[in-house]
This record gives structure tokens, C-alpha cells and sequence, in this order.
């Protein structure tokens, strides 16, 4: 049995009458990298922010290292990294400056700094733009930096709060690549995502949350299989015959069915003999798409939304 | 909810962590040590700006000390000077302007410098990530402060030597009074600045703040000739406790008791301000 690295119990965080989190329990451990999905407005952030002890619970339990966040604030924070949902860099300042400056917060000596963040500028692959002032610097290495920052007092556990928000697709991998090698070096993860891919890619186990609460807990796989199908028929209709055609769609066996603005999804074992069905009705769909099922279909069945809208 | 705990993943050589897994841990260090780090963030920060700084910095007192005291007080001097305690403008002048610049200085670093740290690069939440608590921050600043202003007081009691405008050597303790006003007003705003979430109040704070107290808290003119009705109002200033109380050390005339008096106000102003300050900058950090 090892201890638990981050422990919640009733975990709440309420602003005035309103309750970004309401009394969510999870555990992490050691080397996991753990998420936490869902829309945005699900709580996500805040619980981040208590965990990363600059957001006092309301209410419940919390323990970081088996610390209290509040009372050994400091203590915690020296082993955690942050990469906070907004960038923070000082865009004053060079690349190689935001790692000085940072580095010395946590009190470390300069040649140790100069050192990590060699090796941190090429994890990174920053080093050629070391010298240069962080404000040109586009999102993507920006997110780079603020990871490497993140990293200069070897933390045992990397919190990223949307991590790949706003960056383009090319630069999201980079950023998965890099999260992917410190997972492997024993770096426990902790991120939020709205993105199911994301969350597919890099964790592995996390919970669904929603309107502050846990929806379901587990790993992708284990989410995919208790709360969807195998397979999902992905329709599309003129709009014209969308809505007669998604009632008509009753006919076909299958284990759910979701009618979108713009889409008719059904939950099925077969996909492919879900199409031949639709067929036999003779429904003529312009697009159809037989796919595996994803977090976003999990989502989708827990809360009746989808994750990005 | 207790899910199997994945074996921890042993450290792998060449990676970008060289210390995994972790033995070492930072051993505990004295709370002023993290007020000292955010010190050092300053003053790198400082590496960047400090040549324009240190230009400013040399010739405000130039300027105002000769356009103001020699220029403006040729014409004094000729009306006669019993209102100024029978010294020449530039002498009585000089003092003034050494407080009042202190309170420039202190306000100016309490404004945009911290707002911006809170509001636009937004350095001060990436800070508070660190073992750095929200007081740190705030203490750390005002150490900072209180370097420039000792800085900047000193090239300007130099520059006013060169003048002649110093007179008496009691004036070597004016220099501290000057920090203590600057840091008065730094403690006080920046309390307050942290609070803000948008720039245009800051303005307020210049129009009607600073330009008040730098013409009407005895900088260019005694507050006795003012009209009885405002000058209590001057007297409870503290520029105006900063002000006389450079003076008087200036002029050699400082007594004990006035002495005590002027730098007990502006410490209790300073003290107030950072008792406000460690409380409005972790209401603003830890949300």
C-alpha cells in the first residue's frame, strides 16, 4: 500500500454564493499522471489551484505529501511545479532570465541554476533562443519556456492547467512529446483538459468533472468501456431531413442514440452493420463515419454536453 | 476511488532531471529569506532599466535645485526671507524637494511596478507557485524600494552639497527621514495598488495624491502661509512630517521632541501600510 501522494476528501472551494467545487474526492499517486477533464467552468482550475496551495479550500480535506496546503504552504510549494493555465513569464526579460529569476525563488544557488537550465533549455529546445527576450516569443514557446520554468526545482509533481490551450496543433504535440518524457522519468503528472485527445494521450487514470462535481472516475479505457460502446456510427443528413431522419434512426438497434445540432451519433457494438441497417431503412446519409469511441462520447452520455462547447 | 497505484517509475539517466527520485529536500529557511529572494527578482529586473534610472535620478535634482532654488530664488531672496527662518530660497528649497522627491520615487514604484506585476505579466501569481507567500512579495518590493530611495536621496543631498545648499552636517541624517517618507508612501499605495483591477485608477492616485502634497506639504513654501482653515490638513500629510523634518536636520535646527514626532507619524504611516499590505496581497494572491 503506498501513501497517497495528493489526498481529497469533500473537497469544496465556493466564491460568495457560488461553488466552483463541490465536495470532490480523488487520490494520486507516485508516478501517475492523473487528469482532470471536463468543460470549461467545471471546477477544473480551482481545484488546481488549491492543490497547487495558492487557493485556501472552503471547505473538506486536502493533503499534499501528506501536508496541509495551508499551513506548510511553502514546504509543499518547493516540491511542486506550476504551469499555470495563463502565461506568467516575465517578457522583460531573456528566456535564460525567467529560469534565473525563478530558480533563485526557490532559493536554489546560481551555478546549480545555470546548470539545470542548460539541460532545460534543450529539453525544451530552447537553447538557441536563450538570450532572447521572452515577449516575441510565440505561444508555443512561451508554453516551453513556462514548462521548463516549471521544472528548475525538479518537482515531484508537475501541475499543468490546460496545458495546450491556444497552441497550434504542431506545437500541442511538441508539448505532449516533452509531458510524455518527464512521465517517464517518474515525474507525476496533474493536468486539466477540455480536450479528450490530450487527456487520451497523456493520463492514466482521470476523472470527468463537471458543474464542480466528479462525474466519473477512471482510465480512459476503463471510462470507455463502462459509460460507451465500442463503436459509434457518426451520421450526418441534409438539414433539411436531419430531424425526420434522427426519428426514423429509432429503428435501428442500438445501444443510445444522440441527436446533435448537426450530427446523429449511435452508440453500437458493429458499426458498420448499424450502417447497413440505416440503409435498409432507406435513409441516405451525405457523410457517415464508423469510429472507436472516445472520452468525448463519455462525456457526452455523463453530462449531455459536449466537452468544447 | 482508491485506484491500484502504478509501480513508481525509476529515474532514467540523461534525462532532463538529473536528481529523480528525491532525497534532498530544502531545509527550512528563515521567513525573511524569501522577502530577500523577490529582492534579488528586482533588482535583476532592475539591471535592465537602471541606466535611464540613474540619469533621472542625477538630474531632477539638477534641474530643480537650479531652476527652482537659484533661478526662482534670486527673485526670492531679494523680498526677504524672514518666512523661510533667514536662509537663503535654494537652502530652505533643498530639503523640500529631497522629501518630496522621496515620496516621487515611492509612489512611482508602488503604482505601474506592482500593478503590472499583479494584473499584466501577471510575475506575482507565477511567484506565489514558488515556496514565496503573497507578505514575500510585498516585503521583498519594499526592500527594493528602500534601496532606490536610498540611492536616489543620496545623489541628491550630493547634488545639493554642490550647491551649497546644505549647511549644517545633521543633514547626513535627513537621508534615512528621506527613505522613511518614500517607504511611507510605497507601504501605504502599494496596498492599496494590489487591490486594483483596472490602470486608469492609478491615474488618480497622481492627480489627486501626489501633485497635492508636492505643492501644498511646505516643499516650495512654508505650510504657515497657507490659510488657517487647510493647514491642519498639511499638518497631517505625510509629506509635510517628511518635509520638516529634512529641514530642520538640514538647517541644524532639528529638536529632540519635533524630531521624534515627525519620524514617529511617518513610521506609524509606514507600519499601517504594511499591515494593510500583507493582508490586501494575500487576499489578492490566494483566491
Amino acid at each position: 500500500m503506498t501513501t497517497a501522494l495528493i489526498r481529497a476528501r469533500g473537497l469544496t472551494k465556493r466564491f460568495g454564493s457560488f461553488t466552483a467545487v463541490d465536495g470532490v474526492d480523488f487520490e494520486l499517486h507516485r508516478g501517475e499522471a492523473f487528469g482532470f477533464l471536463g468543460p470549461n467552468g467545471a471546477g477544473k482550475s480551482s481545484t488546481m489551484r488549491m492543490i497547487g496551495c495558492v487557493s485556501p479550500p472552503t471547505e473538506g480535506e486536502l493533503s499534499i505529501f501528506g501536508l496541509d496546503p495551508v499551513a506548510d504552504g511553502p514546504a509543499i510549494r518547493a516540491r511542486l511545479g506550476v504551469v499555470p493555465q495563463e502565461d506568467s513569464l516575465d517578457v522583460e526579460l531573456t528566456v535564460r532570465e525567467n529560469l534565473l529569476v525563478y530558480g533563485r525563488y526557490f532559493g536554489l544557488p546560481r551555478p546549480v541554476i545555470r546548470e539545470r537550465s542548460d539541460r532545460l533549455l534543450d529539453f525544451v529546445q530552447l537553447a538557441d533562443r536563450q538570450n532572447d527576450r521572452v515577449e516575441p516569443l510565440s505561444g508555443g514557446l512561451k508554453r516551453r519556456l513556462t514548462i521548463a520554468r516549471s521544472l528548475i526545482n525538479e518537482p515531484e509533481i508537475l501541475l499543468l492547467d490546460e496545458p495546450t490551450t491556444g497552441l497550434d496543433p504542431q506545437a500541442r504535440h511538441v508539448v505532449w512529446d516533452r509531458l510524455f518524457r518527464l512521465k517517464q522519468q517518474g515525474v507525476t503528472l496533474v493536468l486539466t483538459t477540455h480536450y479528450m485527445d490530450e487527456a487520451e494521450q497523456l493520463c492514466d487514470r482521470l476523472v470527468v468533472m463537471d458543474a464542480g462535481r466528479i462525474a466519473a472516475e477512471g482510465s480512459p479505457r476503463e471510462l470507455i468501456g463502462r459509460y460507451s460502446t465500442p463503436e459509434v456510427l457518426e451520421l450526418r443528413f441534409d438539414p433539411t431531413v436531419h430531424e425526420n431522419a434522427a426519428e426514423k434512426l429509432a429503428a435501428v438497434p442500438a445501444q443510445r442514440r444522440e441527436v446533435l445540432a448537426d450530427r446523429v451519433l449511435l452508440y453500437v457494438e458493429d458499426g458498420d452493420a448499424a450502417l447497413a441497417a440505416v440503409r435498409g431503412l432507406g435513409l441516405d446519409p451525405l457523410t457517415s463515419l464508423v469510429r472507436r469511441s472516445t472520452l468525448e462520447d463519455v462525456f457526452l452520455r455523463l453530462t449531455g454536453r459536449r466537452l468544447e462547447d | 476511488m482508491a485506484a491500484p497505484a502504478p509501480a513508481p517509475v525509476s529515474a532514467q539517466p540523461g534525462g532532463p532531471l538529473a536528481g529523480l527520485p528525491w532525497r534532498t529536500r530544502p531545509s527550512p529557511v528563515p521567513a525573511w529569506s524569501y522577502a530577500v529572494r523577490q529582492l534579488q527578482f528586482w533588482l535583476t529586473d532592475y539591471r535592465r532599466t537602471w541606466r535611464g534610472s540613474i540619469i533621472s535620478t542625477v538630474l531632477n535634482p539638477l534641474l530643480y535645485l537650479g531652476a527652482m532654488g537659484l533661478g526662482l530664488g534670486t527673485l526670492v531672496d531679494k523680498h526677504g526671507t524672514a518666512s523661510l527662518g533667514q536662509v537663503s530660497y535654494l537652502v530652505f528649497l533643498a530639503p523640500g524637494l529631497l522629501a518630496a522627491s522621496a515620496m516621487g520615487t515611492g509612489v512611482g514604484e508602488s503604482t505601474y511596478p506592482v500593478f503590472g506585476s499583479v494584473k499584466w505579466n501577471k510575475t506575482y501569481q507565477a511567484a506565489v507557485s514558488s515556496p514565496l507567500r503573497p507578505a514575500d512579495l510585498f516585503h521583498g518590493h519594499l526592500l527594493f524600494v528602500g534601496l532606490k530611495l536610498t540611492m536616489a536621496s543620496s545623489v541628491f543631498l550630493a547634488v545639493a552639497a554642490a550647491f551649497q545648499a546644505i549647511v549644517s552636517p545633521w543633514a547626513i541624517l535627513a537621508l534615512p527621514v528621506a527613505v522613511l517618507t518614500g517607504l511611507a508612501f510605497t507601504a501605504v499605495i502599494e496596498a492599496w495598488t494590489v487591490t486594483r483591477t483596472k490602470d486608469t485608477s492609478l491615474a488618480v492616485v497622481y492627480r489627486f495624491g501626489l501633485t497635492p502634497l508636492f505643492l501644498f506639504s511646505g516643499t516650495f513654501f512654508p505650510v504657515t502661509l497657507l490659510p488657517g482653515w487647510i493647514r491642519p490638513i498639511a499638518y497631517l500629510t505625510p509629506l509635510w512630517h517628511g518635509v520638516a523634518l529634512c529641514r530642520d536636520l538640514c538647517l541644524g535646527v532639528a529638536t529632540l521632541p519635533s524630531a521624534f514626532l515627525h519620524a514617529g507619524y511617518l513610521l506609524v504611516v509606514l507600519g499601517a501600510g504594511i499591515f494593510a499590505g500583507n493582508r490586501t496581497y494575500t487576499r489578492r494572491l490566494y483566491v
